[in-house]
C-alpha cells in the first residue's frame, strides 16, 4: 500500500475557501447536483433556491415559496450564474467542473458557457423543497451547543493549509 | 546517544523513533489484509477477502476476543455476518491497533524519558440512546456490505438524518462528529466505483471506531476528580472538518501544595456550517473557553477544583479557572515539561492516530527533502508536518524553516513518526520572536489576522441573519 493509503490523517477532501456569503449564502456539491440558496435582490424575506444536475445539466430555480422564477425560461437565470460562480470561488473550479462532468475548468464563466451552450432541459422543481430543507439544516448548526468533553475522534481530522495555496 | 538538546527540558533520544518496533509490522499487515476487505465489501467475499478476515482474527487470537473475532471472521467470510459480527471485526481491529499505539507510546516515553501514570480500572459507562445507535450500527453495517468501491449517493446518504437527530445531544456528540466529517467524506468520493485510490486505513480507521462507539455505553464521559494548582500552557492544537471544529490546550498542570505536574489537555469542539472557516473557527470557540484568551496573551491560569479525566483531560468549565501570571510558554516547555507526567490513554482512545506528545526541540538543522520538512536532531531526521499548521495563524511554514527551538506535539502516520509545530522561536527582521500556530485563538491585532476575523464575522453574521428569518417559520 502507498504512503496516502497507510496514512490515518490522509486528506480526501480540501477545505472550502472562505467567501462571502451575501449573495449567495448555501451552495453544494450534493446529490449529484450543484444546488444552493440565493438571495433576492430586492426582497429580504425571500431567497431562490437553485440547482444544476450533473452530467445533464437539468436546471431548476425557484422561491422558498415554490414559486418558479422568471428568469429561468428556457435557459439558466442570473441565480444559477450566481451559484455556478460563488460554487468556484468555495470549492475551486476542477472540482466544480469535475462533479458537474463538465470538460472546461478554466472558471466559472467558462463552466456556466459550456453548460449553457448544451441547451440543458429545465428539471422539475421537486428537488427544490430538499434543497431548502438542506439549507435550513446547514444554518441549523449555527445553533448547536458547544461541548468542553473532548472528542478524540477529531484526532483524524487536522487542518491542511491546502486551501491556502 | 547524544541528546538533541543539551541545556533544557527537551532532552530526546531521536534515536530510539527510527529503531525498529517489534511486532508492528505483523500487526499492521494484519490491520491492511482487513483493510483490503473492507474496499469491495462483504455482501459476496471473495476467496482474497476471507483470508484478510481470517488474517485479522489471528491476529488477535491471543486476546480476550479471540473466539468473537474467530466466528466473525468465518460468518462474514461465508456471506453470512451480521452487524454483531461487523462489531466484534470493528472491535477486533482497535484492539490490534491499540496494541500498537502502546508500542509507539512506549518508545516516546523511552526518547523523552517521560513517566506516565497507570490506567486506571474501567467499567461500562452510561448507556446512551439506544435507537439512535443503532441506526448509526445499520448505516455503517450496509456501508461495509458495500464497500468503499460500491458506495453511491444514497447509501451515503443515510447517514445524514441519524447525524441530525444525535448532534444536538452532547452525549452523542463523539459519534455524531464522526460519523458527519465519514460521510461528508464518502460523499465527495461518490460514486465508489469510479474512486482511482481509496484512503484505506483512514476510511477502516473512522469505520471501525464508529461502530465501537455504537455499543451503548462505550462513548461515555469517563469520571472525573476535581483538580486545583498553575495552569501552563504549552500550545493549541486545532483539528476540523467542514461541520466542526475542535481546539485542544496542551499544558502542563502544577498541583496546588506541590507534587509531580501533570501533562493535561483542555479541548473546546463545537459544529460550524462548512462555510465558517479560518479565524471564523476562533470566533465560534472563543465564548465558551477563557483558556483560549489565555494561550493567545501568554498567561497562565489558576484552577480550583477543575473536573479532571485520569486520561489527562480537563472538562474545562471557566467558573472553575481564573487568569494567572504572564507565562511564556518556551519557558515553560524549557523548565516543567521534561518533569511532568503524561497520563495513560483512556481504553477506547488507544490508536496511533491519538498519539500527541508535547515535546521541546532545540539545537536541530532544518533540511527539506522531497517529503517536505526535516529536522535533523544530532543527525537523526524527524519529518515535519507543516500541512498541519492552521491557516488562521502567524505560524507558517517558512518560520519552521528558519526556527531555532519549537514546541510540537510528536505523532505518528503511516509507519513513522512525525513532529506538528505548535510554536516556533526564529528571528524576524534581526529580532528573536516567538510564533504560535493558536496565537489567534483569543483574537488579534496582527494587520492579517483582523482581515481574516472582519471576513469571519461578516460570514457568521449573514447566516445569522438568514437562520434568523427562515429558520422559525
Amino acid at each position: 500500500m502507498s504512503a496516502w493509503e497507510e496514512s490515518s490523517t490522509a486528506r480526501v477532501v480540501p477545505p472550502a475557501r472562505p467567501r462571502k456569503l451575501a449573495k449567495v449564502p448555501f451552495v453544494e456539491l450534493a446529490d449529484g447536483r450543484l444546488q444552493g440558496v440565493v438571495s433576492s435582490g430586492s426582497d429580504i424575506e425571500r431567497v431562490y433556491v437553485s440547482s444544476v444536475a450533473a452530467g445533464d445539466f437539468a436546471f431548476a430555480c425557484s422561491t422558498n415559496n415554490n414559486r418558479p422564477c422568471g428568469g429561468a425560461r428556457g435557459s439558466f437565470c442570473n441565480h444559477i450564474g450566481a451559484l455556478v460562480t460563488e460554487a468556484v470561488l468555495q470549492y475551486g473550479a476542477e472540482r466544480v467542473a469535475r462533479y458537474l462532468r463538465v470538460e472546461t475548468a478554466d472558471d466559472a464563466a467558462a463552466i456556466a458557457g459550456a453548460m449553457r451552450a448544451t441547451r440543458p432541459p429545465a428539471a422539475d422543481r421537486a428537488a427544490a423543497a430538499q434543497v431548502f430543507s438542506r439549507f435550513l439544516r446547514h444554518l441549523a448548526y449555527l445553533e448547536l451547543a458547544p461541548t468542553t468533553a473532548p472528542l478524540p475522534e477529531m484526532q483524524w481530522f487536522p487542518p491542511t493549509r491546502a486551501a491556502v495555496a | 546517544m547524544v541528546p538533541a538538546d543539551p541545556g533544557g527540558g527537551g532532552l530526546m533520544r531521536a534515536d530510539l523513533l527510527t529503531d525498529p518496533v517489534d511486532g508492528l509490522d505483523e500487526a499492521l499487515a494484519a490491520v491492511d489484509a482487513f483493510d483490503r476487505v473492507l474496499a469491495a465489501g462483504v455482501l459476496r467475499p471473495q476467496p482474497a477477502q476471507a483470508a484478510g478476515l481470517l488474517a485479522l482474527a489471528g491476529a488477535v487470537a491471543g486476546s480476550p476476543l479471540a473466539a468473537r473475532a474467530a466466528e466473525a471472521a468465518e460468518k462474514t467470510a461465508a456471506g453470512v455476518g451480521d452487524e454483531d459480527h461487523l462489531t466484534a471485526l470493528a472491535a477486533a481491529r482497535c484492539a490490534l491497533l491499540g496494541s500498537v499505539h502502546d508500542a509507539l507510546t512506549a518508545r516516546i516515553d523511552e526518547a523523552t524519558g517521560r513517566g506516565r501514570a497507570a490506567a486506571p480500572p474501567t467499567g461500562p459507562g452510561t448507556p446512551q440512546a439506544a435507537n439512535l445507535l443503532a441506526a448509526a450500527r445499520a448505516w455503517l453495517t450496509d456501508l461495509a456490505r458495500a464497500g468503499w468501491q460500491g458506495i453511491d449517493h444514497e447509501l451515503v446518504a443515510g447517514a445524514a438524518p441519524v447525524v441530525t437527530a444525535m448532534l444536538p445531544d452532547p452525549a452523542l456528540r463523539r459519534l455524531a462528529t464522526l460519523l458527519d466529517g465519514f460521510a461528508a467524506e464518502l460523499a465527495a468520493s461518490c460514486p465508489g466505483a469510479t474512486l482511482e485510490r481509496v484512503p484505506l486505513r483512514r476510511w477502516a480507521d473512522l469505520w471501525s471506531r464508529a461502530l465501537v462507539l455504537t455499543v451503548p455505553g462505550a462513548a461515555a464521559v469517563p469520571p472525573a476528580t476535581g483538580v486545583t494548582g498553575r495552569l501552563l500552557p504549552l500550545g493549541i492544537d486545532l483539528q476540523e472538518h467542514a461541520t466542526a471544529v475542535q481546539a485542544q490546550v496542551h499544558a502542563v498542570l502544577e498541583p496546588a501544595g506541590g507534587g509531580t505536574p501533570r501533562l493535561v489537555r483542555a479541548s473546546v469542539s463545537v459544529p460550524k456550517p462548512d462555510t465558517v472557516v479560518g479565524a471564523g473557527v476562533w470566533q465560534l470557540l472563543r465564548p465558551h473557553s477563557a483558556l483560549l484568551a489565555a494561550v493567545g496573551e501568554g498567561r497562565s491560569m489558576e484552577l480550583a477544583d477543575m473536573p479532571a479525566t485520569a486520561a489527562g483531560d480537563l472538562l474545562w468549565n471557566d467558573g472553575h479557572a481564573r487568569p494567572g501570571e504572564p507565562a511564556d510558554a518556551f519557558a515553560t516547555a524549557r523548565v516543567v515539561l521534561a518533569t511532568a507526567e503524561a497520563a495513560a490513554t483512556a481504553p477506547l482512545d488507544r490508536h496511533p492516530a491519538g498519539i500527541a506528545v508535547p515535546v521541546l526541540l532545540e539545537g536541530y538543522t532544518v533540511r527539506q527533502d522531497e517529503d517536505g520538512t526535516v529536522f535533523d536532531l544530532a543527525g537523526q531526521p524527524l519529518a515535519v508536518d507543516t500541512d498541519r499548521i492552521p491557516a488562521a495563524g502567524p505560524l507558517t511554514p517558512e518560520a519552521v524553516a528558519t526556527s531555532g527551538a519549537c514546541i510540537g506535539l510528536l505523532r505518528w502516520d503511516a509507519g513513522r513518526y512525525l513532529l506538528q509545530p505548535l510554536a516556533v522561536e526564529t528571528t524576524v527582521r534581526k529580532k528573536a520572536v516567538a510564533l504560535h500556530a493558536g496565537a489567534w485563538a483569543g483574537g488579534t491585532t496582527d494587520k492579517l489576522g483582523v482581515k481574516a476575523e472582519k471576513a469571519a464575522t461578516d460570514a457568521v453574521a449573514v447566516l445569522r441573519e438568514r437562520a434568523g428569518r427562515l429558520l422559525r417559520k
